[in-house]
């Protein structure tokens, strides 16, 4: 009420004469002010994100252990990137979680939601799933390395209820990565569901009325409503998620550290070997700088193929 | 009309019966994959250290005892430990409590004032040069965090921040760009007509956003909250890297240290699932008391 009864004075003709003036000392004041409102953002900004950006460009051009002063050595680090078989195979087992992680990760959590948006609106539901979530992805890797174990875990058990042999899971050179895919997979898909099902709440009831009048089925109503309406959501789940698939590295901090032979040797734990335990502060910058042009290539190209941001309800 | 409307109901209904059932089943058994692993590590820490292996396929503790907990966290004598199958490594839980309470304390601090002034200028004053500041901020969304990881550690340790509360929070403290992103993109659906007769009545700006815009902005805020303190109290490596000495390191840093201190041959089990029972009490108390604001938060979050 006081609101539009205030913005009816601003409109009249009661108001003081001097706003005019008054209004560009406030412009001024504004500008001030919000330079003044930004300044620690600011700061925060190029020392955190933009100078170190340039910093790690500096850093990769140098052979460089933080002890003696850096030598420069131009190129010389990303010709030794593109001729290192460990970064190559540390780029392909990432590339391999990712497939193995996103397309699983997505049509459990779409199915999770379209699951719940039909049968329960359970806060209990929700936030069962929601746990593995807020649980610290180091002690998520603790969890499953219990689990995973071969005298210990319970999927052992369950092997020898199905009459299945014993298996290696994390110990075998085969078998870790889709293990680790499988552990972010327990802590990741309850979330993406609750983004998931949050879209399907802005999906209006009558548009599933209509299609169940017309004989539609659940299936068909799931591809040609909600898939279609999600595609928004779906977008921002699924640039996220590859996004953070490839920096996995928590997990594969406490299970397998990169091992067995390799197998789980992904870029940012490589990336921490260089520069943090053999100390080659420039040849991990120079592993960074590739990670980020990877990154920055596939979000683009992704952003392109999902035209995000546009939903089929606008 | 109505009949039609009434038979195609009908015919949804008695046709998808079974896909009902086998939907409830399906969503069951995903709510017991999600809680039986958790069950699984305290079946462990509550079990005593030497029925372990003879005993380990029930459901429920062998010789149920509180003995790991305390070994763990050196509540026992470093022999009676060791007899109870421990290494003789500790965990020292409520330190690294305090010091994850303190180190994601502060980032929420700073990154909710500094993020909720700058957005409120981003939102409303106008100034030279601000939507340029913005589209700046919006790219750094996209720095993926291992990029300036070798670069904020040089930076940090040659301010001699290593091990310390402010090297840990340095990152993190004045700026995130989704804090200010997620903040403006709120206040910049607040109705200017609650500012104006503020304005015309000479209050200041930074009366204005303490007084009308963060209050209204209040959802948002608690949003940015809880969204801010999980990632910050989940984070690993930073902390890990920059805050070694047992003073400030913080319980992901620390459970992990307690991890590769213990025998890799055979691991100490039942205390290392004690220590990683302790390390999902935080995020569990946290989800009794406001499950449904975390849920409808994080729900939030995702929808922008």
């Amino acid at each position: 009420m006081s609101v539009t009864v205030r913005s009816q004075v601003l409109q009249g003709k009661r108001l003081p004469r001097d706003v005019p003036v008054r209004k560009v000392h406030r412009r001024s004041a504004d500008a001030a002010a919000g330079w003044l409102f930004i300044l620690a953002s600011l700061v925060g900004f190029l020392g955190f994100y933009a100078l170190p950006l340039v910093r790690n460009l500096a850093i990769s051009f140098t052979r460089w252990n933080m002890l003696s002063p850096a030598h420069p050595v131009g190129l010389g680090n990303y010709a030794r990137v593109l001729h290192d078989p460990l970064f190559w195979n540390s780029l392909k087992v990432t590339v391999e979680y990712v497939l193995f992680n996103i397309p699983l990760q997505t049509v459990f959590a779409l199915f999770l939601a379209v699951v719940m948006a039909r049968m329960t609106r359970s806060i209990v539901v929700r936030g069962i799933l929601i746990l593995p979530y807020l649980i610290p992805p180091v002690v998520v890797g603790l969890v499953w390395l219990l689990m995973l174990n071969p005298t210990l875990g319970i999927i052992d058990i369950l092997l020898r209820l199905l009459g299945l042999p014993r298996q290696p899971f994390l110990g075998s050179a085969i078998q870790a990565m889709p293990s680790i895919a499988g552990i972010n997979n327990w802590e990741y898909t309850g979330f993406n569901a609750i983004l998931f099902y949050a879209g399907l709440q802005t999906v209006p009831e009558s548009l599933y009325e209509a299609a169940s009048l017309d004989g539609a089925s659940e299936w068909r109503m799931f591809w040609t409503i909600s898939l279609p309406l999600l595609r928004p959501v779906t977008a921002f789940v699924v640039i996220t998620s590859i996004i953070g698939s490839f920096q996995v590295f928590d997990t594969i901090a406490v299970t397998t550290m990169g091992g067995p032979i390799n197998a789980t040797r992904v870029v940012v734990w490589y990336i921490y070997e260089q520069a943090f335990r053999q100390f080659s502060m420039g040849y991990g910058a120079a592993i960074a700088t590739v990670l980020f042009i990877v990154l920055a290539a596939i979000s683009l190209v992704q952003f392109r193929l999902f035209r995000a941001g546009s939903s089929e309800l606008q | 009309m109505n009949e039609t409307r009434l038979a195609g109901l009908k015919g949804r209904t008695a046709g998808t019966g079974a896909l009902r059932l086998a939907a409830w089943i399906a969503l069951i058994l995903i709510l017991a994959v999600t809680l039986l692993p958790i069950w699984w590590v305290l079946r462990v820490a509550l079990t005593t250290s030497s029925l372990l292996f003879s005993d380990w396929s029930r459901f429920l503790p062998a010789g149920p005892t509180l003995a790991n907990f305390a070994r763990v966290l050196g509540l026992m004598g470093e022999t009676a430990a060791i007899a109870a199958g421990g290494s003789g490594q500790t965990f020292h839980f409520l330190l690294a409590m305090r010091n994850s309470i303190l180190f994601t304390g502060m980032i929420l601090c700073g990154q909710l004032a500094f993020g909720a002034l700058a957005a409120y200028a981003f939102a409303r004053l106008r100034f030279a040069g601000r939507d340029a500041v913005f589209f700046l901020f919006v790219t750094g969304l996209m720095v993926p965090g291992v990029v300036t990881l070798i670069p904020n550690f040089v930076l940090v340790h040659s301010l001699g921040w290593l091990n310390s509360f402010q090297g840990m929070a340095a990152p993190y403290f004045l700026m995130a760009p989704f804090s200010v992103f997620f903040l403006r993109q709120f206040m910049i659906t607040i109705p200017r007509e609650l500012e104006e007769a503020a304005i015309l009545d000479g209050s200041g700006r930074l009366r204005i956003l303490a007084r009308i815009i963060l209050p209204v902005s209040q959802p948002a805020v608690i949003t940015l909250a809880i969204v801010v303190f999980f990632s910050t109290w989940n984070t690993f490596l930073w902390p890990y890297l920059v805050g070694t000495t047992e003073n400030v390191r913080v319980l992901t840093a620390a459970l992990v240290t307690f991890q590769a201190q213990t025998p890799q041959g055979s691991p100490d089990w039942t205390g290392l699932m004690a220590g990683t029972a302790l390390g999902m009490i935080p995020p569990i108390i946290i989800l009794l008391l406001a499950g449904r604001r975390v849920v409808e938060s994080l729900q939030f979050s995702g929808l922008r």
